[in-house]
């Protein structure tokens, strides 16, 4: 009966609980989409890294990534490739010849990192096919075609069609140039990967740095799911641990931090609300034991022991609680659901997510860990926002209180 | 049997300036299956009597022997569960909790005891039908008149079973048809189920009903009438 009470007891003024419960609705609906966002830009980020960037798994020989020699390749590398393609976890494999070099236009010169890729293995890993916004994926048969990012294009001020040079150093340590021509632009809406990334074919770079046939540098890996990254992962090390074989995560290990910042900050984000709804509930209850000074009275002069009182305020401050958690996580996720799918425009604060890799066209993820985790820290809000209220209830005297008027 | 016996008992506040001595050295005793009326002017120290009586004030100092066991000697918690199985309340004001039905506010006391849902039940409609309100059984206390909700609180009084009843002027917010019903029924349980009632009053009716008058004046015992 006690449950019975207290929710009832919720009701008697209709308002004043309203008013509460609006607020505690608002203040989640505000916590759970702040935290959907930022949990869905987070994701969005680590899903461009492995997309667009580092792909799952990347195999090199153990000084490559170090000193950036082309020495330091990968023989055999297609026969390691198709023996990776062979694992049912595996979605797509890409063997890359990688180059640190110069990029230069008829007006300015840039430095960059130069991709050889094979067009058709790099589509099974990443989805720079999908990012150009002039020009082709190296459909047509022209004669070194070469792919930039706009940024870079915009640097260089060059277009499609234009004439680029890039120079560097071949195998035998001699400075070598070649003529390439744009054929394609993307947008992968990070201006930090766009301004440093150049993609042209492999047999034309091979040629290029007389790379032996069969060579690359790094051999980039998809896998069909993130979680079984780690089992692939761990069947190559076995295979091959002459190699250095590294997940997204070892490889930009900023991403995870990244990732469990953006947690602990959606975190604080919510304990900050819910600490400003402690005070309101607070009151709103300091209020109603004040209100039943001669009911509490009554209760314990029949025989409520201490115990009860202290836990019917207490039941009464979490069901207030509650009811607007409940509400707070309906509309929450319900609005949140709707920016899933509704990419939300942040352009109008310019280039600046896009310059340090975020999409500026974000959308939210709502996790329903967050949710159990929500229903969780506003049940101890009603407990702590209720501690002092029933407290004052017991302190109480009934022979005073039954003479209050 | 006696159900009660109060031994020098004294309750002095200490004012800034004045000494009040609400009760100043009662000695009584009350047996099983009576009637009795406290009278006296206001401030005459009725309701501090029966507070002390009922264990909601401390005395200054004496004793209030109920059953044989002296209520003041008891712990706070001890002292809530003596009133819980012991002592049945019945309020000027009413004082039922008015988010619960009639039904609900009886069944209330008896599940603070633990008892069955099946002799809640059964308790609860006993009793209400004894007070009269059979068929209010689901009304809220809003819903119901004065006299209505002083009888229910009668009968929440009851449901606990107790040694006997302590009603601090219970007619006084009543008309006089209420009070009347109230005292029938009352008198009734007195009479039929040998349930002890101590009431504190002022209305010269509910005087004439009882068969004990204690009459108390500056915290003292005036005159101690049996009728």
């Amino acid at each position: 009966m006690l449950f019975s009470i207290s929710w009832r007891n919720i009701w008697r003024n209709k308002l004043r609980s309203a008013v509460i419960i609006t607020a505690i609705t608002l203040g989640l609906v505000a916590g759970i989409f702040a935290a959907a966002l930022f949990k869905g830009m987070g994701d969005q980020r680590v899903e461009k890294v492995i997309k667009t960037e580092l792909s799952h798994i990347q195999i090199h020989q153990p000084e490559f990534r170090q000193a950036n020699e082309i020495s330091n390749y990968i023989s055999e590398a297609n026969h390691l490739a198709d023996e990776i393609r062979k694992n049912p976890n595996v979605k797509g494999v890409s063997e890359r010849i990688l180059i640190f070099s110069m990029i230069a236009s008829a007006e300015t010169a840039a430095g960059v990192k130069i991709s050889g890729i094979d067009p058709e293995n790099e589509k099974l890993v990443s989805d720079l096919n999908s990012k150009l916004i002039e020009g082709n994926y190296f459909e047509e048969q022209r004669r070194y075609p070469v792919i930039l990012g706009r940024k870079l294009a915009e640097k260089l001020n060059v277009k499609l069609g234009s004439k680029v040079i890039i120079t560097l150093q071949d195998m035998e340590n001699n400075i070598t140039a070649g003529a390439y021509r744009i054929v394609g632009i993307y947008d992968t809406k990070n201006n930090l990967f766009d301004e440093a990334n150049v993609f042209i074919r492999d047999r034309d770079l091979r040629n290029l740095i007389n790379l032996p046939e069969d060579a690359c540098h790094e051999i980039a890996i998809l896998v069909d799911d993130n979680e079984n990254v780690p089992l692939v992962q761990k069947s190559i090390r076995t295979d091959h641990n002459d190699l250095e074989t590294m997940s997204w995560l070892e490889l930009s290990p900023e991403m995870s931090y990244l990732n469990e910042a953006m947690d602990l900050m959606m975190y604080i984000f919510i304990v900050i609300i819910l600490f400003a709804l402690l005070f309101g509930i607070l009151n709103t209850m300091l209020m109603v034991v004040l209100e039943r000074v001669k009911e509490i009275g009554m209760l314990m002069a029949i025989g409520m022991n201490k115990l009860r009182i202290f836990m019917m305020i207490v039941l009464e401050t979490v069901m207030l609680s509650l009811t607007g958690g409940v509400f707070g996580i309906l509309f929450g996720s319900l609005i949140t659901k709707y920016f899933e799918t509704h990419k939300i425009d942040l352009t109008v604060w310019g280039e600046a997510y896009s310059d340090v890799g975020y999409d500026p066209y974000a959308h939210t993820t709502l996790h329903p860990d967050l949710l159990v985790n929500i229903t969780l820290m506003v049940i101890i809000t009603g407990i702590l926002a209720s501690l002092y209220p029933a407290y004052k209830a017991l302190k109480n005297d009934p022979a005073d209180a039954l003479r209050t008027e | 049997m006696r159900v009660i016996e109060i031994k020098d008992l004294y309750k002095i506040y200490n004012g800034s300036s004045v000494e009040v001595k609400a009760v100043n050295g009662i000695n009584l005793s009350v047996e099983e299956g009576e009637f009795t009326a406290i009278v006296g002017p206001s401030g005459s120290g009725k309701t501090t009597f029966l507070n002390l009586l009922g264990g909601l004030d401390k005395p200054t100092s004496g004793q209030v022997i109920v059953d044989g066991t002296n209520i003041w000697d008891l712990k706070s918690r001890k002292l809530i569960d003596f009133r819980l199985r012991n002592i049945g309340f019945v309020f000027q004001a009413y004082n039922l909790i008015p988010v619960l039905t009639a039904k609900e506010n009886v069944e209330f006391i008896m599940q603070l005891q633990g008892r069955s849902k099946q002799e809640r039940e059964i308790r609860t409609k006993e009793l209400l039908n004894e007070v009269g309100l059979g068929d209010r059984l689901d009304s809220r206390p809003a819903k119901l008149s004065g006299g209505q909700q002083q009888r229910v609180a009668v009968a929440r009084a009851l449901a606990s079973k107790p040694k006997f009843i302590l009603a601090d002027e219970p007619t006084a917010n009543l008309d006089s048809k209420s009070t009347e019903t109230l005292l029938e029924i009352m008198e009734k349980l007195n009479k039929e189920e040998k349930i002890t009632f101590i009431f504190s009053t002022h209305d010269a009716r509910v005087v004439k009903k009882a068969r004990r008058v204690i009459t108390i004046e500056d915290g003292q015992v005036l005159s101690d009438e049996a009728r």
